[in-house]
């Protein structure tokens, strides 16, 4: 494959780009995604910070959850931030009427689990996976990840509430908080090796 | 302790995450709840919508926290609400409250004809309206972590919205072209610090998110916006005041994701019954006009 991956964001609602600019400098040729024939280009793809209610309302009603599901069955790398980890979970227990999720990763991730707005903040993170200095976190209105599967590697763990924030399995990726907002890119960096790798 | 909450990146990174993204105002949780299955990515709760407002007359204040309470109760996306311009103890009961985010609004009758909130002494991130580039900037330098174009609010007519929108972003463009020399004059005619216009300059953008409101009536509305520039859309009384809310609510968050794409553009915009029937701005009389409250 060429040297650089084409990574795609999927572009329905959120911080799109600032997801963009953190995969261009991680190595990435990205790419928003709002159709199948764009997922049908990319080889990993990242599912943004959003409001996962509204993200979810657009993949239905835009023809993206079958292909979406079909493709990460079939392995493709997936990093999913905040409201991305929330759609790669399999289950979610305060889920609002008619919200689904993906189920890349064996988890049961609680929505707003942190708090509301005033209760978001920064922190630095003991991350597994990377090397380097603790990394500059940034939850807001952020999830956690309530229990994980047997085959889930937890990356992070939030030291106050002592809940994991961090996962991988396999070819999915997924945080509770937002490294696309710091300039910080080692966890694009990480989710670029692996697309490089599955290619 | 590392653990920081209320900081700029939290405030501006909240606006962040609704971008690309429809925030509607709601008077009701039934309605709220309407607004969440429809698609909002929030909604902004309040006791009358700008077009009751403008009807009913009188002062209008911040929501009932009961009102508020009810609506937080209902949905799970963030909820917002608005303080009177300058009422910094009307914003504290909203913060204390635990609404996500504080509209210091025009639409309300202003509190202070001189002084906007401190929005820096807040954890909760505010938005605030602007018609010029030159406002926005000084509603940033108080602690704005987002900004919305004015437009005129409670009239169905987009014709203000895209006024202010194209002023902003043509004042930028502007900016972006000149030497260093001339931005010190520039900040000047803006009335807002250097080194903010300086940031803008170089960026060719805000540093916070900017939205749009103020007349968004229908799909092309916020298609049109969205072209022009606006990172997400703020429907008030288009909504609610149409013939079947839930129905153009849908079509309208629609419009905004593929605003680029008018066969999508043409296909929501099929079925959505009556729209609200609007106010031409010529007909308003200079102090029905909200845009001109603030400074």
């Amino acid at each position: 494959m060429a040297s650089k991956p084409a990574v795609g964001v999927l572009a329905l609602q959120g911080d799109v780009a600032e997801h963009l600019r953190a995969l261009r400098a991680a190595g990435a040729e990205p790419a928003g995604v709002r159709r199948p024939a764009e997922l049908d280009a990319v080889d990993g793809l990242v599912i943004p910070g959003g409001e996962s209610t509204t993200i979810w309302k657009l993949i239905e009603a835009f023809g993206l959850a079958e292909p979406l599901r079909k493709r990460l069955a079939d392995g493709m790398p997936t990093f999913g931030s905040c409201a991305g980890m929330i759609l790669l979970a399999a289950r979610l227990p305060d889920a609002a009427s008619g919200q689904q999720t993906l189920g890349a990763i064996d988890m049961t991730v609680r929505r707003n689990a942190f708090g509301r707005q005033v209760d978001s903040f920064e922190e630095d993170l003991d991350l597994a996976g990377i090397g380097g200095p603790p990394f500059r976190a940034v939850f807001i209105r952020a999830p956690w990840v309530e229990q994980a599967g047997d085959g889930v590697q937890v990356l992070a763990t939030e030291p106050v509430a002592g809940r994991i924030v961090a996962v991988r399995q396999g070819p999915a990726l997924a945080t509770a908080f937002h490294p696309e907002l710091t300039a910080d890119d080692r966890i694009h960096q990480l989710f670029v090796g692996m697309v490089k790798e599955s290619a | 302790m590392t653990n920081e909450t209320g900081t700029q990146r939290v405030k501006r990174g909240m606006a962040d995450m609704l971008k690309g993204g429809v925030i509607m105002d709601v008077v009701t949780p039934e309605q709220a709840k309407i607004a969440e299955d429809a698609g909002a990515v929030a909604v902004m709760a309040l006791e009358r919508v700008p077009a009751d407002i403008r009807v009913q007359g009188g002062v209008a204040r911040m929501s009932d926290p009961d009102m508020i309470d009810g609506i937080i109760a209902a949905v799970s996306v963030p909820v917002m609400a608005k303080c009177r311009i300058g009422h910094f103890a009307e914003a504290q009961v909203l913060q204390a409250i635990g609404v996500d985010y504080i509209d210091e609004s025009e639409v309300l009758t202003p509190a202070d004809e001189t002084n906007h909130v401190d929005k820096w002494q807040f954890t909760v991130p505010f938005v605030c309206g602007a018609t010029n580039l030159g406002e926005a900037l000084r509603r940033i330098t108080e602690g704005a972590a987002m900004i919305r174009s004015k437009g005129e609010a409670g009239t169905g007519n987009v014709v203000e919205a895209t006024r202010h929108m194209r002023a902003i972003r043509s004042q930028i463009r502007k900016l972006s072209t000149m030497s260093p020399d001339e931005l010190f004059t520039a900040a000047k005619e803006l009335q807002a610090p250097y080194e903010l216009v300086a940031e803008v300059a170089q960026a060719g953008k805000l540093p916070v998110v900017l939205f749009t409101a103020g007349g968004i009536a229908t799909p092309a509305d916020a298609a049109m916006m969205m072209q022009l520039g606006a990172d997400g859309v703020f429907v008030g009384s288009g909504i609610f005041k149409s013939g079947d809310p839930a129905t153009r609510a849908a079509a309208i968050v629609k419009a905004t994701t593929f605003h680029d794409d008018p066969d999508v553009i043409a296909k929501v915009s099929r079925g959505l019954g009556e729209p609200m029937v609007g106010i031409n701005i010529d007909t308003l009389p200079a102090d029905q006009r909200y845009a001109g409250r603030g400074w």
